[in-house]
């Protein structure tokens, strides 16, 4: 049974508020998540204070300056600062999206980052990625062929090239994932927005033969058919792709495989 | 505690190869909805105002009564099928199945129900 309520050991206090820069003029509020799995507390927000006059303009510049100059014991990913690896994904002013992308001058207010929705927690800004990056391995993301290896190449048109375009550029960041209910209630079987985008990519191609036995395996009430069109994965992916329309073009495809 | 890998708990139990059928007939439902609602609204709104007896001569006819009929039918079917995704999404366990049996077992009286109210009225 869905549960509305946080357990007693995940609500959120009220944590530890660092001083303000001193002789700043241009100062900013940032609000953080913060759980340690060690110290046995519950969560707490921490309040941080930074000079924005010397500080970068994306919401990963103040998080990386709060974590060198404030507090070294904030923790979170990190790697390309420019949009590419996802390691970033968090929940920055209630929406999921990449924190190096992410401009501080988007945020009216004062800054609440908070690790993705709905996924345990490792520390502090860092979800616990384990089920859903084997959820995507489950859908095979690679090229499966039956036909003997060509010479050269597996050849595509450039027609058929275009297909993949809106889905290979996913960094698998779980931004849509996280932000889908249908994901939140059922995410141990629901494959989630960002696994199906995947699938589709490997079914469109039009070098892979597997086409029939990739339908079959999506082919399930929880699988695929969780996905009840909420469109928040493409609101809120970072990367500008609608997960949704892709796992409405499979359904379409298994219709009329089924009609 | 299990201890299964990443991959075996990601995978389950595999596809049970349903739910594109429910999806198909949702779709169908909705389709027929979109032109009944309407014809519902509008027979049913002729047959206000009238006394008793023009209300069951009105009813008696075969049009309304079809219209009337096969809104039942499909409405409540389309409800039962929502119904179902809803414990589907909300419910685990025995809780789920039980739920999901007396959602069924109320969608189908609604519609026995209607339909002899419907017959009554029409005979």
């Amino acid at each position: 049974m869905v549960e509305f309520a946080l357990p007693k050991n995940s609500r959120i206090m009220t944590g530890k508020t660092w001083p303000k820069p001193e002789g700043a003029t241009n100062v900013r509020k940032f609000q953080i998540y913060r759980w340690n799995p060690d110290d046995g507390k519950n969560p707490q927000v921490d309040t941080y204070f930074l000079d924005m006059d010397k500080c970068g303009p994306m919401v990963l510049d103040a998080l990386i300056k709060i974590k060198n100059e404030i507090d070294p014991t904030l923790t979170f990913r990190r790697s390309c600062r420019e949009g590419i690896c996802g390691s970033c994904a968090m929940n920055i002013d209630g929406i999921n999206t990449l924190a190096c992308i992410y401009g501080l001058d988007e945020i009216k207010g004062d800054v609440k980052i908070y690790p993705l929705p709905h996924m345990p927690v490792v520390k502090d800004l860092i979800p616990d990625l384990t089920h859903f990056y084997a959820q995507h391995a489950s859908i095979m993301p690679w090229l499966e062929t039956k036909t003997n290896r060509p010479a050269k190449e597996w050849r595509q048109s450039i027609e058929d090239r275009k297909k993949l375009d809106g889905l290979y550029e996913c960094v698998m960041c779980a931004s849509c994932s996280t932000s889908c209910p249908s994901y939140w209630w059922n995410g141990d079987k629901y494959l989630g927005p960002a696994a199906l985008l995947h699938a589709y990519r490997w079914i469109i191609d039009s070098r892979d033969e597997a086409t029939g036995e990739r339908l079959d395996e999506l082919e399930d009430p929880f699988k695929l058919y969780r996905c009840h069109t909420i469109m928040n994965c493409a609101k809120t992916c970072p990367k500008g792709l609608n997960p949704a329309k892709a796992i409405a073009e499979i359904k379409k495809m298994l219709v009329e495989r089924h009609v | 505690m299990n201890f299964l890998t990443d991959r075996k708990r990601a995978q389950g139990t595999g596809a049970s190869g349903k739910g594109t059928e429910h999806h198909w007939h949702m779709m169908i439902n909705s389709s027929l909805l979109v032109v009944l609602v309407p014809l519902f609204v509008l027979t049913f709104g002729f047959g206000l105002g009238g006394t008793h007896e023009e209300v069951l001569a009105y009813f008696g006819k075969p049009f309304p009564a079809i219209i009337s009929a096969l809104t039942l039918i499909v409405g409540v079917i389309h409800i039962k099928n929502e119904a179902q995704d809803a414990i589907e999404d909300y419910m685990h366990g025995v809780a789920e199945k039980l739920t999901y049996i007396a959602a069924g077992a109320v969608c189908y009286t609604i519609i026995a129900v209607g339909l002899f109210a419907l017959i009554k009225l029409a005979l």
